[in-house]
């Protein structure tokens, strides 16, 4: 049996013989924005993973005794009109935002890989219907797609995951294809047919790959949009339901009622937001300088 | 040419009865009628006489595939109905709007076009300094703030920064009065939502700018340029600037036509009267008809400017062909 | 913070002080100018008398008169009733089955006709007996009205099927707008719809979708020397924060619907004595519906513990700082002579002044119905005042007695299709929201069949109590039968789970004058009375 070593070839091996230091240090010299969203994404995750260990506090019970206290020791971010801890609410709503944005991030750039290069692959009426499809999927307003999502599913997590990702497929789909399409000319797509592979083997084995850029900058982008949108249903009453601790749940009601003596209940999730989306744009962005051919430097 | 137009024309016809059938039984599957929360929202009795006769009035008693059947029959004689809500014409109801979101996207988009191009110049010019590190911080910040909390701040800043000053608060008016009356109250009013909308849309903007020029400025024809020893000033000005605006413009062109739909959230949060608002009163008060005939605007809009774009690049650039 | 807080108390006591003696010395009253006032909603149509939200009633009251109505003077009062476009006291004959109205002579209709009582006779026609096809929100609330008559020109008769207290109030009701009998005659039952055509205190002039709507000073008033205003703007605002943000910036005066106290406690704390604030008991309660039809809520164990397991007193201190809710009540509006006092209802469970015995009971209840670890699916509203601000209080309270709420928010469409038509929740966050306090109508509520119950319960002794009470004329019989009814309905059988009284709060700018807050958001919205102290602009 062969060791697992024995497949990397001695190029890799001396690549990975750079201390990592090193290598981070050249990304973060190359891509400072793209370090920097990864740094915002990385303390994000952590956040989110380890969020019962960093904070004591329970994010959903009530404590009336303490309710909107302005940041102090005890409440970095103050409390709400329920007493409870901003800044504990703002960790354990990081979970909400990544559990849904990276759900419907992948998804929606899966789906719409899958849909792209069926499309593109199998051409003729097939590619017209679906493109069809795709038209009416994209001109939709997502408000009334998320709207009849919840109403006939029930609102909740992976409503909201469904409603998010309708859109984003053929968002995805329609990118893919038109890289797919330019790959299905390369004559080995030909070669690969006239010698008999099957359609499954011909996708997966030739055209997925060549596809793999488009794809990881739209699910890159997806995530920061999730994350967004998961806000703005949340805030408009169609998101995860309270008392979850969410961004967009967190900015509505009180938080519009009492703005000004309370400002805080409204500030830090609003910034949670913003800094998420950010991070994840970032990211996205040095993704794309680094997969983008187009955008790549002399 | 005209074949491929008249093709892409009738592919539309397809995908805008998709969108009715869509949105047709979308609206249907939520529980509730307008008639239910006209008689039954306020928590009084609610009499079940009157919410049969309104269901009566609205046609909400016959079978969904008459419905809609006169849903789509309407485009054929060229009435799209009355509202559900208010009994009004659609067209009259959405006339109203019109005119608010229209401004309202116009000035988001000049405001998102003087963020964009400077920075995105900018930004280009000085690639890789930190200027340019600043320049594209500052516009994927605007993709990542939510618009709606942009707004809210925006109003709790105008309040206490006017307070501190004037002794007195100052927000921007609650209710539209047209440019041609009053200009000065026009302009205190929609300046801000076009400020929080146009910041958020001169993202996308600033980074399609940047590439253009960044693209640009490696033709050839700009070193050769640099090379004759002209001013960079000029280099920009004159030959870089012109030849990269081409995708800008397109941008912008179809970033504007989704603005007259997708002025929603900020609309709520200045109270302004247009479109978008229409549309979230519309879904609150399950106004069917009114619902379905905003979505196809939407839609509608949507797919011309699609198809305007493509016709636009195959005419502008030869090298892309149509089948 | 604390003393943050604190501060914003001591401003609101001051102010709250303040707006009083504003009101209630005697100013001169001065005239002219234009009141802006926000409101929250949009009427599909013009025709009161077909809708029911307050919507229909805020910017347009102005335009029309009533019959009679809340005295204005004195809104507080539920039994104050005084003339509109009647005069001096009506008459009461044949044991309370026949009431006759004189009519003022002095009235004109905005397009110059001369109000008789033909017009009245036309309007309550339409109410009660409306031609087929023609909705009416509020007929079955005039079910004792026999006929409608005018034996001549300025008197109109009611003739009742049977003696009922119930019959004034429905009459006072701010809905029932005079219109004149020559407009529905020619243009038809649905004109009103879409035109106007009153008696009121103001013209309309002009009505902008979704914008706002506009009225004029009617110089032909019949109340003399009124309205004081020129004019009034009614400017539509849905978001609750563009609203409170209108009175901040001075977009507008005042709202009549309510703010929550934070609200009120932010707009103090930034005006200072620039703002008054209004406050009264609302004639609506928040109600928890549990489903008698599913299981284990057919048990009144179970129905007792939920109803246990709340800590109203304490919630009442701390949920009046950030809902629009506050009085701990049984059935009846408190402060009415029929409520009952704090010592009776401390006898009802959930009541009881001891927490820890409530809570203990509450276990012991589920326990017993063996529905300890129980969970509730409970319908919502998407809506935060009160009702998703009570329930996260609620859902946080029944988790202290082992109860565990998984909730669903629903718009309000869904939620209520949810709530009246499908049932599917266990327990539903409902209300009753009355205009004219009018107790022996309002606990109807209670009432398993009612039209407005939506608990699917089931308890034929209940009807006999509250037919037993409709028959009952002297206030103390009506007392005692109303406290048995309570007792059954909270307590023993817990049909209903009812959590607090609403707590109507209106800061307004101080130079708004004249208008007095009264215990329901439909009442006393006509203006005529309403004037702007320049010196306070």
């Amino acid at each position: 049996m062969a060791t697992p070593q024995a497949v990397i070839d001695t190029s890799e091996l001396d690549q990975l013989r750079i201390p990592l230091r090193t290598q981070l240090w050249r990304l973060v010299r190359k891509q400072p924005l793209g370090a920097a969203g990864a740094f915002i994404v990385i303390i994000m995750s952590l956040a989110a993973i380890f969020a019962n260990v960093i904070t004591s506090y329970n994010p959903v019970a009530n404590d009336l005794a303490s309710m909107l206290q302005s940041p102090e020791a005890n409440h970095w971010m103050g409390t709400d009109e329920f007493g409870r801890d901003i800044l504990t609410r703002v960790i354990y709503g990081a979970r909400t935002a990544l559990s849904i944005g990276l759900t419907a991030a992948f998804l929606g750039a899966t789906g719409g890989l899958v849909l792209g290069v069926a499309s593109a692959y199998f051409g003729g009426i097939f590619d017209l219907i679906t493109q069809r499809i795709v038209d009416v999927l994209m001109a939709f307003p997502l408000i009334i797609m998320a709207l009849a999502v919840v109403a006939t599913l029930g609102p909740g997590a992976q409503n909201v995951i469904i409603a998010i990702t309708i859109p984003f497929i053929p968002t995805c789909a329609r990118v893919v294809r038109s890289s797919a399409l330019a790959i299905r000319e390369i004559p080995y797509v030909d070669a690969a047919r006239a010698l008999g592979f099957s359609h499954a083997r011909i996708i997966l084995r030739h055209m997925v790959p060549n596809v793999m850029a488009p794809y990881l900058i739209m699910l890159s982008t997806f995530v920061g949009q999730a994350i967004l949108l998961e806000a703005v249903l949340s805030y408009l009453g169609m998101g995860v339901q309270d008392p979850t601790p969410a961004w967009g749940l967190m900015l509505k009601g009180g938080a519009e009622e009492f703005l000004e003596s309370a400002p805080w209940v409204s500030i830090f999730p609003g910034l949670a937001i913003s800094f998420a989306v950010f991070g994840f744009n970032l990211f996205g962005d040095a993704m794309r300088d680094v997969l983008d051919p187009k955008m790549r430097r002399d | 040419m005209y074949a491929y137009v008249v093709k892409r024309l009738f592919l539309m016809i397809p995908t805008l009865f998709g969108a009715a059938l869509l949105v047709f039984f979308l609206m249907r599957l939520l529980p509730g009628d307008p008639c239910e929360i006209r008689m039954a929202g306020t928590g009084q009795y609610a009499d079940p006489e009157a919410i049969a006769i309104c269901q009566k009035d609205l046609g909400l008693d016959k079978p969904r595939i008459v419905q809609f059947g006169g849903f789509i029959g309407g485009y054929f004689t060229g009435d799209l109905g009355v509202s559900m809500w208010t009994h009004q014409p659609i067209a009259y109801e959405i006339g109203l709007r019109f005119k608010l979101s229209l401004q309202l996207a116009i000035m988001t988009t000049m405001v998102a076009v003087a963020l964009a191009l400077p920075l995105g110049i900018i930004s280009a010019v000085k690639q890789d300094t930190w200027i340019d590190y600043a320049v594209r911080t500052f516009s994927i910040a605007g993709i990542a703030i939510p618009s709606f909390w942009l707004g809210i701040m925006i109003i709790l800043g105008l309040l206490i920064v006017t307070q501190a000053w004037l002794g007195e608060g100052w927000m921007p008016p609650i209710n539209y009065v047209s440019p041609f009356k009053d200009p000065w109250g026009n302009f205190t009013q929609l300046i801000w939502p076009a400020v929080a909308t146009g910041y958020r849309y001169s993202a996308v903007a600033t980074r399609m700018t940047r590439s253009a020029m960044l693209e640009v400025l490696r033709e050839d024809y700009i070193r050769t340029a640099r090379a004759k020893g002209l001013v960079e000033k000029l280099i920009i000005n004159r030959h870089a600037l012109k030849n990269a605006l081409l995708p800008v413009v397109t941008l912008i062109a179809i970033e504007f036509a989704f603005l007259i739909g997708g002025l929603v959230v900020t609309e709520q949060v200045f109270n302004l009267n247009g479109l978008g608002k229409l549309f979230v009163d519309a879904v609150g008060n399950q106004d069917f008809t009114l619902v379905q005939q905003l979505v196809m605007l939407v839609v509608l809009i949507f797919v011309a400017t699609n198809l305007v774009v493509d016709v636009l690049y195959a005419w502008l650039d030869p090298r892309i062909r149509y089948a | 913070m604390k003393r943050f807080i604190s501060r914003i108390a001591a401003t609101t006591a001051v102010s709250l002080v303040f707006g009083v003696t504003g009101i209630g010395s005697a100013l001169a009253v001065e005239k002219g100018g234009i009141l802006n006032f926000v409101v929250a909603g949009e009427t599909p149509s013009y025709d009161a008398h077909r809708e029911t939200t307050y919507a229909a009633v805020h910017p347009y009251a102005p335009f029309y008169s009533v019959l009679i109505r809340v005295n204005p003077k004195n809104p507080q009062s539920p039994t104050d009733i005084v003339c509109d476009l009647c005069k001096g006291k009506w008459k009461v004959a044949d044991e309370g089955k026949t009431y006759t109205f004189k009519i003022r002579d002095d009235v004109k209709f905005h397009d110059g006709t001369p109000l008789t009582a033909k017009d009245i006779v036309a309007t309550f026609n339409k109410i009660i007996f409306p031609p087929e096809g023609v909705p009416s929100a509020r007929k079955t609330f005039f079910k004792m009205v026999e006929s409608v008559s005018a034996p001549d020109d300025y008197t109109v008769v009611f003739k009742l099927k049977f003696p009922s207290g119930a019959f004034l109030p429905a009459v006072a009701a701010p809905y029932n707008y005079v219109y004149s009998k020559k407009d529905l005659d020619t243009h038809g039952y649905n004109w009103h719809t879409d035109h106007i055509n009153g008696t009121g205190p103001f013209i309309f002039v002009q009505h902008q979708p979704g914008a706002f709507v506009e009225g004029k000073k009617n110089p032909n008033y019949h109340h003399k020397g009124q309205p004081y205003l020129d004019g009034f703007k009614a400017i539509i605002a849905k978001k609750m924060s563009v609203r409170i943000q209108a009175i901040r910036g001075n977009r507008a005066a005042i709202e009549f619907r309510g703010f929550p106290p934070k609200a009120r406690d932010d707009l103090v704390a930034a005006l200072g004595d620039k703002v008054t604030v209004q406050e009264s008991d609302w004639n609506c309660v928040l109600i928890a519906t549990p489903n008698h039809k599913r299981k284990p809520f057919d048990d009144a164990r179970v129905r007792r513990a939920l109803s246990l397991g709340m800590d109203r007193w304490g919630g009442s201190a701390y949920l009046s700082r950030i809902a629009i809710v506050k009085t701990v009540g049984g059935v009846v509006f408190p402060n009415h002579p029929l409520a009952a006092n704090k010592q009776e209802l401390q006898q009802l469970a959930g009541y009881w002044p001891d927490l820890e015995k409530s809570r203990a009971e509450a276990k012991k209840l589920l326990a017993e119905a063996g529905a300890s670890n129980l969970t509730v699916d409970y319908n919502n509203r998407d809506v935060d005042q009160p009702y998703k601000v009570v329930s996260t209080w609620l859902i946080d309270q029944w988790t202290k007695i082992g109860v565990t709420t998984k909730q669903t928010v629903r718009p309000t469409p869904a939620f209520y299709a949810t709530l009246r038509k499908s049932h599917e929740y266990d327990v539903s966050i409902d209300f009753n929201c009355q205009s004219i306090v009018n107790p022996i109508a309002d606990v109807s509520k209670y009432l398993c069949g009612a039209g407005n119950n939506y608990s699917q319960c089931e308890d034929p002794k209940l009807g006999e109590m509250y037919d037993n009470l409709l028959r009952t004329g002297d206030v103390k019989g009506q007392r005692a039968i109303i406290r048995q009814y309570e007792r059954r309905a909270l307590d023993e059988q817990a049909h209903e789970i009812i959590t607090l009284w609403w707590y109507k709060i209106n800061p307004h700018r101080s130079y708004v004058k004249g208008w007095k807050i009264a215990p329901s958001h439909y009442l006393n919205q006509q203006l005529d009375n309403v004037w702007l102290d320049k010196k306070l602009m």
